[in-house]
């Protein structure tokens, strides 16, 4: 009997599907690999198991007996702990205090509290000091906490959700022994992540998962990583992403050269040429939006140089990069590229007031015109120009921030998911614009994490793998296949050099 | 094309967008009106409770009163859009009151006035710099220059009332008459609102400052010096302080350490009461000035009716409750 089983759990998000009847089941005793690439619904399907969500149909079982999880409380009741990526670690208390948060007694005997979180950890093989603040601790000490947490619950169901992506090598290997003795003494184990290497080293099953289906459920002695890549990929492209416009490839607008970041991203050097449109594509975390963000100067850069219509550049602040000529859109449309409060047109001539305004005020009927004519350009779909941004669809709400930079006029712009929450139609408009913008002679860099948009749209596309340019792909070459490859492949062969 | 063209022409697009944009703008329309239905209704009330009230007299004291508290509304606004707060402003208001009673007994009056001005725009710089750039907590930051600022006014006072004696006495003239009937504090507040709304409503500095409060990320990640902005509006909270210091000075003839002790919490209270959010991001320019009449009112009124000081503190306690569950309730109920 499984210990828990998800059984055709279908669950749609304003009409579009997430998951379609989609099976899991779990053993005790048993790591369950759960692989994908971005988007293919594992985040949401253990939502469902962790009680997060309710699904739209489908049943869940724990021990063969059909529940209906009421929320995450419950969830954790009958046996079942998430520990997700961003850990839910109260900071300022102490590690005790944390395992037990929760399930705090009225009255705290503190000595029997620090006691029992103390055998918690070094069952796992740690010892960590129980009256240690949980901001002091190291990150790989933080997972050992929250593992502690989970095990004070007595948890049956431990989901580990891309545990080892914030840890170095050695701490990574410890925590896949954690998981081996915790899988010894009959804990099932959910593993989802990203490095096929540590899923092959690990797991006894793997579902994987694509589009919000199960592809298929293998062993890993009867797979290969290739079999694996070619499971999670492999939609076929569609034809939405239209002509590109005959456009002239010109000289080198922007050039960056062994760029390095405080954030462990490093070694990246690429050329934009005018009317060109590259893609930088890999897994979420693989530092493309670090990328990004640095030549637009809203994150410090360590060490490398930038050259801009062949001058140096090296920008503090976006307000730098913006008088130079540099664009961004961002990746989270709602928290950094629109205010979403403040009206559509008003937010649409923010990044450059000098044609609206005269000594600093604003000059209603100028700033009416530039805005008419953005909304034309662009077929923004709105009520009013004076209604505020969030009365509109997310896909209209993109096309707000590239009539900012319409308007604003950069040479250089920087694309972050440009189209995701975007509906199909007006993801297609979106592509169109990006054309445009190519056809006027600015040179485009599209992170995006659909693989197909990228090969659908760019002339070539730059793979990054953890935090490392990792290669690059030329249309003969585009699919998912070798993007993958050149992503997860060259950082698995790194880090078993390194452990060699 | 032509789809788009009867979007653009005014039409929704969806049903469901239809609803949620009626629910915003019912929820503007009483954020807009809320506050000066509420300041009618008080009025009201308070003419039903004293013949005296609306009499000119009354009203032209009522003015006078809330004119420090109204031109210190102004900057706090400023302040509150940007998710910020300026504790400070009553001990800047102080500095301003002895500074300007030292300052004409030595320099030409524009010339002590502008002194003065400056010193409370260096007050907020400093908490402006520290809040914007550093990034420190903005309470603590200007809670710490409201000791010092009023530290400050004492040693320059020696702790004694500052009489200016014969050289204040144009400026204690200004402060004591009437123009076109209203009296002169009164109309300088009056003027300075008028420039505050165009410059929130009009200006590139005014809708940056309001776009902060709403998203500074976004306003950072469009190309827009976040710190500089942030910084502004400290400095003009501070200078709007000395002003309202300068203005019990020209009123009283005399420069006291002890101005506007508390003040700040009458300035706050103004602002939230003119529906301003403290997350930022919301609060107009004419509601602020009705909030500062309707505190001026709720005083007023009690003075008259002969409710007794301590009561009075509770009363008013109630009434900016009372005030703001008006103004936000409905949307506290509907989260």
């Amino acid at each position: 009997m499984a210990l828990v089983e998800l059984d055709n759990i279908t669950k749609s998000f304003s009409g579009i599907r997430a998951l379609s009847g989609v099976n899991f089941a779990l053993q005790a005793g048993e790591v369950h690999a759960l692989v994908g690439e971005n988007g293919a619904g594992k985040s949401t399907l253990m939502r469902v198991l962790g009680g997060e969500m309710r699904p739209d149909h489908g049943t869940v079982s724990i021990n063969g007996e059909p529940v209906r999880l009421t929320g995450p409380i419950d969830a954790i009741r009958r046996g079942i702990s998430i520990i997700h990526q961003e850990m839910a670690l109260a900071p300022d208390l102490s590690v005790a205090e944390n395992i037990f948060l929760g399930e705090l007694p009225a009255r705290i005997g503190w000595g029997e509290l620090r006691r029992k979180a103390r055998a918690l950890i070094n069952r796992l093989g740690f010892d960590i000091p129980p009256g240690a603040l949980v901001s002091e601790l190291s990150v790989a000490h933080q997972q050992v906490v929250e593992i502690a947490k989970a095990l004070s619950r007595e948890a049956r169901v431990i989901v580990f959700d891309e545990p080892t992506a914030v840890l170095s090598m050695g701490d990574a290997q410890r925590l896949l022994d954690i998981i081996r003795n915790l899988r010894a003494e009959g804990v099932g184990i959910v593993y989802i992540s990203h490095r096929l290497d540590e899923i092959f080293a690990i797991s006894d099953r793997i579902s994987v998962l694509k589009d919000g289906r199960n592809v298929d459920v293998v062993t890993p002695d009867k797979a290969t990583v290739d079999d694996l890549i070619r499971m999670m990929v492999g939609r076929p492209l569609s034809q939405m992403f239209g002509e590109k416009p005959p456009t002239t490839i010109g000289d080198v607008l922007l050039k960056v050269t062994d760029l390095d970041l405080p954030n462990g991203v490093g070694g990246v050097s690429f050329e934009l040429r005018k009317g060109e449109v590259v893609g930088l594509g890999g897994l979420v975390g693989s530092g493309r939006s670090e990328v990004a963000r640095a030549i637009f100067g809203a994150d410090p850069i360590r060490l490398g140089a930038i050259e801009l219509h062949g001058k140096p550049f090296r920008p503090r602040n976006p307000k730098q990069a913006v008088a130079r000529g540099v664009n961004l859109v961002p990746e989270d449309r709602k928290g950094q590229g629109i205010v979403l409060d403040m009206e559509i047109a008003k937010n649409m001539t923010m990044a450059k007031t000098g044609p609206v305004t005269t000594l600093g005020f604003f000059r209603a009927a100028r700033e009416r015109k530039v805005v008419d004519g953005l909304i034309q350009s662009l077929r923004v779909k709105l009520g009013h120009p004076s209604d505020p941004v969030s009365s509109l669809s997310g896909g209209n709400q993109q096309k707000i921030v590239l009539a900012k930079w319409f308007h604003s006029g950069g040479d250089v712009v920087l694309l972050d998911e440009p189209t995701r929450g975007v509906d199909v139609g007006a993801k297609t408009e979106i592509y169109s614009l990006i054309h445009r913008l190519a056809a006027e002679g600015k040179a485009l860099l599209i992170i995006s994490s659909e693989h197909a948009e990228l090969f659908g749209l760019c002339d070539r596309v730059l793979v990054m793998g953890e935090g490392r340019l990792r290669g690059e792909l030329r249309p003969d070459d585009y699919s998912e296949e070798n993007l993958l490859t050149l992503s997860i492949g060259a950082a698995a062969q790194d880090r078993q050099e390194a452990l060699a | 094309m032509t789809d788009d063209a009867a979007n653009v022409g005014g039409h929704r697009a969806t049903d469901s967008r239809a609803i949620t944009e009626g629910r915003l703008s019912a929820r503007r329309i009483f954020a807009q009106f809320g506050t000066f239905a509420i300041f009618i209704v008080l009025v009201l009330l308070a003419s039903t409770q004293s013949d005296v009230f609306l009499s000119e007299r009354n009203i032209m004291n009522v003015l006078r009163q809330m004119s420090g508290i109204g031109i210190m509304a102004i900057g706090m606004l400023f302040v509150v859009l940007t998710r910020g707060i300026d504790l400070s402003v009553g001990s800047i208001a102080a500095l301003g009151a002895v500074s300007s009673a030292l300052l004409i007994q030595q320099y030409p009056l524009p010339v002590a006035i502008g002194m003065v001005v400056a010193l409370g725009a260096i007050c907020g710089a400093i908490s402006g710099f520290l809040v914007a750039f550093l990034r420190l907590p903005a309470f603590v930051i200007t809670l710490a220059m409201m000791t010092a600022a009023r530290g400050f006014a004492l040693i320059l006072s020696n702790g004694q009332p500052v009489m200016p004696g014969a050289d204040g006495a144009p400026l204690s003239a200004f402060g004591t008459s009437f123009t076109f009937g209203f009296p002169n504090p009164a109309l300088l507040m009056f003027a300075l609102f008028a420039v505050a709304f165009l410059v929130l409503n009009y200006s590139r500095f005014g809708r940056i400052v309001k776009a902060i409060g709403s998203n500074e990320e976004a306003v950072r990640l469009s190309g827009i010096a976040v710190s500089w902005h942030v910084m502004a509006v400290y400095v003009i909270s501070g200078a709007l302080a000395s002003i309202a210091g300068i203005l019990v000075t020209a009123r009283s003839g005399v420069g006291s350490a002890q101005v506007g002790v508390a003040a700040e919490l009458d300035v706050i209270a103004a602002v939230v009461i003119g529906g301003a959010s403290l997350m930022g991001g919301r609060g107009g320019v004419i509601n602020t000035f009705i909030g500062v009449m309707i505190l001026g009112v709720i005083g007023n009124i009690m003075n008259l009716a002969g409710v007794p000081g301590y009561h009075q503190q509770v009363y008013l306690g109630v009434i900016i409750v009372a005030a703001v569950v008006m103004q936000h309730g409905t949307s506290f109920l509907r989260r």
